[in-house]
């Protein structure tokens, strides 16, 4: 169990190791990367949620906007973009995008299956595949648990079928968090995605460090709060000491907390600006904090 | 279920106001001038609740129905299911009020009455008719997000609750069902999106409950 532990934590240091080549976008430094426990994969720690801000319809200009977004997202060193078809076009805006400008060979494109009928998850798979056009996804996470022995047996199926490299399953919020633990503690998973962030720390008690034994990646979602966080924090000072950790905005700062908890692989915030992405891309540039400083940081907006 | 009342209206808002906002210009965008025939249906119809004909009761219901079904494919269909997938669910609804309105609409009378709840549907349905298509620009988005009565739902939902509360006859309360469940739900959709006009659909809603209850009561 430590092995996996260690694993990780090796994963931590290994900066930039092992970036796969992408086509057409260019690569100006070295993320911080993390290597997935299962396989050694190295994966940057910072990837692209799309709930809501990829969710623009037919719309060409919003359209253009987000395949801007995701551009700027892998010119940076970006891999994981996380979908779901709970999050209306959000997959075709994504499909859309990856045909504009070429599929980087770096993508890890994550899914999800959200359907209550487990027969029916691999005609959804199957959908979804084709919306974001790629051969295959990398990642299938079951939704916020819905059917989730059902689906897990068809991603299970579809791993050995060599369909698909990870499994995974989500929840947000701390929903179900009881349930969660017992599914990680009984199946074999690659990938677990639950909510993390500077106020919302509950997952640390028990969560990550039992991904961390089970050898299991943690993907963070809802970073920001949907944004509630930063609007909140919007009217107040960086403390001075943020430089010392590299951060120069309220976004870079708390991504630098989540991502810097070892347990922690990938933080997925949401953006429709360029502006942003490379903002938040640009957080995964060491120095990261280490442990005594997370406390300060937790501190400090605790008491804001 | 208990983690249900963990969720907020946020977690079932699917797109941004900016994409809401512009997906209603670019379907005005799509259907100019049809804006401009719709108010004046409108018109015509404000014209035959003041003068009835033997004819014009069922026109009434008639047009409102063609209206409904038109939303149902031209709005929910067409436009509204490419940002939200719960769309396609409701637009079967919009096409049963456009079959209630052909089977009991045809049989009411539309016309302003003085008693009852008359003035109150009048003025819901003038409201909608004229007032509606200018909180756009009000609220400060371009007059392109105007909208109109026959052409997005909202408004035509408010003036279907003003007319059908001026209307007499048997049964007349089952057409405010679908109408009244639209503006419960774009008011939880407008109010999580910020914007100030939800209320109008809220007040639509307790102007057109209060009477029935009250009805009911007696
Ligand atoms: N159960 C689940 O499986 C589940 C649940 C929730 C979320 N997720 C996943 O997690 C992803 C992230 O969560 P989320 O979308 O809820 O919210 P989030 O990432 O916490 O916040 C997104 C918001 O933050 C703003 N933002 C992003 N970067 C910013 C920056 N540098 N400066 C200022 N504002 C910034 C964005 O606005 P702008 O567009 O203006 O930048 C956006 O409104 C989702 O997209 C989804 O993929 C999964």
């Amino acid at each position: 169990m430590t092995a996996t532990r260690r694993t990780v934590l090796k994963g931590v240091l290994a900066a930039g190791v092992a970036m796969p080549t992408m086509r057409a976008w260019a690569q100006p430094g070295a993320p911080t990367a993390r290597l997935i426990p299962s396989t050694g994969e190295a994966i940057p720690s910072v990837g692209l949620g799309t709930w809501i801000t990829f969710n623009v319809g037919d719309d060409v200009e919003l359209r253009e906007e987000c395949a801007a977004v995701m551009q700027a997202f892998f010119q940076a060193g970006g891999r994981m973009i996380d979908s779901s078809p709970m999050y209306g076009s959000s997959q075709e805006v994504i499909g859309y995008g990856l045909r504009k400008f070429g599929r980087p060979t770096g993508l890890f494109a994550a899914d999800k299956v959200w359907i209550s009928s487990g027969p029916r998850g691999p005609s959804q798979i199957e959908h979804s595949r084709s919306l974001w056009g790629v051969p295959h996804f990398d990642l299938l996470q079951v939704h916020n648990l819905l059917s989730w022995e059902e689906h897990l047996r068809t991603l299970h199926a579809m791993k050995a079928a060599g369909q698909l490299r990870y499994v995974g399953i989500t929840t947000s919020e701390g929903r179900r968090h009881e349930q969660f633990e017992v599914i990680m503690r009984r199946q074999p998973l690659d990938f677990v995605q639950v909510t993390y962030n500077i106020v919302d720390r509950e997952v640390e008690n028990r969560i990550l460090p039992l991904a961390a034994d089970r050898g299991m990646g943690v993907i963070i979602n809802r970073p920001f709060q949907q944004g509630a966080l930063l609007r909140r924090l919007s009217g107040r000072r960086l403390p001075a000491w943020a430089g010392d950790i590299g951060a120069s905005s309220w976004a870079q700062f708390i991504l630098k907390f989540i991502i810097s908890h070892p347990a922690v692989m990938v933080a997925i915030p949401a953006t429709s600006q360029v502006a942003h992405v490379r903002e938040n891309m640009a957080s995964m540039a060491t120095p990261l904090p280490d442990a005594a400083m997370r406390q300060r940081m937790a501190v400090y907006v605790r008491d804001l | 279920m208990s983690e249900w009342w963990t969720y907020s209206a946020e977690d079932f808002l699917l797109f941004s106001p900016r994409t809401y906002w512009r997906m209603i210009e670019r379907h005005n965008e799509a259907l100019w001038p049809a804006q401009l025939l719709t108010f004046l249906l409108g018109a015509a119809i404000l014209l035959w609740l003041i003068r009835p004909r033997p004819w014009s009761h069922r026109v009434i219901a008639g047009t409102l129905a063609v209206l409904w079904a038109w939303l149902a494919w031209s709005f929910l269909w067409e436009r509204y299911a490419t940002i939200n997938w719960a769309a396609p669910y409701v637009a079967p609804l919009f096409a049963l009020q456009a079959f209630l309105l052909l089977l009991i609409g045809g049989r009411l009378r539309w016309e302003v009455g003085r008693a009852g709840q008359g003035p109150v549907g009048l003025t819901l349905f003038l409201s909608a008719l004229v007032l509606h298509p200018l909180v756009a620009p009000l609220m400060g988005r371009s007059l392109r997000g105007a909208e109109t009565f026959g052409i997005t739902p909202d408004p035509t939902a408010i003036a279907t609750i003003g007319l059908v509360l001026m209307a007499a006859g048997r049964r007349s309360w089952l057409l405010l069902v679908v109408p009244l469940a639209w503006c419960i739900g774009s008011w939880a959709t407008l109010y999580t999106l910020g914007a100030p006009e939800s209320w109008l659909l809220l007040v639509a809603v307790l102007l057109a409950i209060i009477p029935v209850t009250r009805r009911h009561a007696d």
